[in-house]
């Protein structure tokens, strides 16, 4: 059997070999191959474009679930305070819930960042591949009648043919790398939508909140009763409001 | 010989380092058609290290077919079967 690297060359090379023997004419080879290679280039331009969008959605989970680790916080704080440490425990469980969340998505941005690099790069090597494969194919064009041309137009299609392989590789593994990504992030809005683990971010308030509410609106309660109450026991409290 | 790094790029590599990868390449064949996924990965590893260390690149503006291609390292071993059977890894090119 061949080893792996002969069959590899093999297999990219069989990619672009039909499209030698296609045309009658060899100088239609060039000019259709040049066509694929602009269609590849426009492939490899929406796949970064993917990739970044995919990337934003990530980000923005991101800083939704960083600005909840900051309220979280907060709310636990503000529950101790008021000696309810049943709360603070419920808002801190959140938090760690919210931050390992958190560190998967820093994971999944930084390979991400990673496919749009080896895209970007790829971009730059096939469009500087196109433009020299333009400006050689004019010269072969003009020289056709000799045999030598016959042989340069194999290599240059050959040539090219092999990055657009290459190229079409790195664009399959970004998109499928972004589709999984995206699966990921779907799962993420589903897990909030259905309150396993709920936007403490959106506009809705989650039952902490409300727990919270109460007992800051009973605190307020509390201390306007004890007002009152003193003012009554220090006689006229009563009738001063009314003066007034 | 010039050398590809599948989703990297081109490498003119002397025929020193074409021995070394030729010895690489039995080692990492043997490890594929016996599941050892650890091991492929190890060897092509060492193959792009290999060739990204001693190799010289390609001009982005030079058109030449390569005499060796080597698959990426972090294919997983399903991956990595796909580009040698049934309907391959790598994308058919649009239209041909």
């Amino acid at each position: 059997m061949a080893g792996l690297l002969s069959r590899t060359a093999m297999i990219v090379k069989s990619k672009f070999s039909k499209l030698l023997d296609r045309a009658e004419d060899p100088r239609e080879t060039l000019d259709y191959s040049y066509e694929k290679q602009l269609e590849m280039l426009q492939n490899v331009k929406r796949g970064v474009a993917d990739v970044v969008t995919a990337k934003k959605r990530l980000q923005m989970q991101t800083s939704q679930l960083e600005a909840s680790v900051v309220k979280l916080d907060t709310q636990a704080r503000t529950a101790l305070g008021a000696g309810r440490e049943d709360l603070a425990r419920d808002a801190l469980q959140r938090k760690t819930v919210v931050q390992q969340q958190l560190q998967d998505l820093d994971q999944q941005v930084a390979g991400l960042e990673g496919q749009q690099e080896k895209l970007v790069a790829s971009e730059k090597q096939l469009s500087a591949k196109i433009e020299s494969f333009r400006s050689q194919k004019e010269v072969i064009k003009a020289q056709y009648s000799a045999a030598e041309a016959q042989v340069r137009i194999g290599e240059a299609a050959t040539g090219i043919g092999e990055q657009m392989a290459d190229t079409g590789l790195a664009i399959q593994r970004a998109k499928d790398k972004t589709e999984q990504m995206q699966a990921r992030a779907g799962a993420v809005d589903e897990l909030v939508a259905a309150g396993t683990l709920e936007d403490f971010t959106a506009g809705d308030k989650t039952q902490l909140d409300r727990e919270l509410e109460q007992l800051t609106a009973s605190t307020q309660v509390d201390a306007e009763l004890d007002k009152m109450k003193a003012e009554l026991a220090s006689g006229g409290g009563e009738k001063k409001e009314l003066e007034a | 010989m010039i050398v590809r790094l599948l989703t990297e790029g081109q490498y003119r590599v002397s025929d020193e380092v074409v021995k070394r990868l030729d010895g690489l390449d039995d080692q990492a064949t043997a490890a594929l058609d016996r599941d050892d996924e650890a091991e492929l990965d190890r060897r092509l590893e060492e193959m792009w290290a290999l060739v990204e260390e001693q190799g010289e690149r390609v001009p982005e503006d030079e058109i030449a077919p390569s005499d060796v291609i080597i698959p990426p390292s972090d294919l997983t071993l399903e991956e990595t079967r796909q580009l040698f059977h049934g309907d391959g890894l790598i994308p058919d090119i649009p239209g041909l």
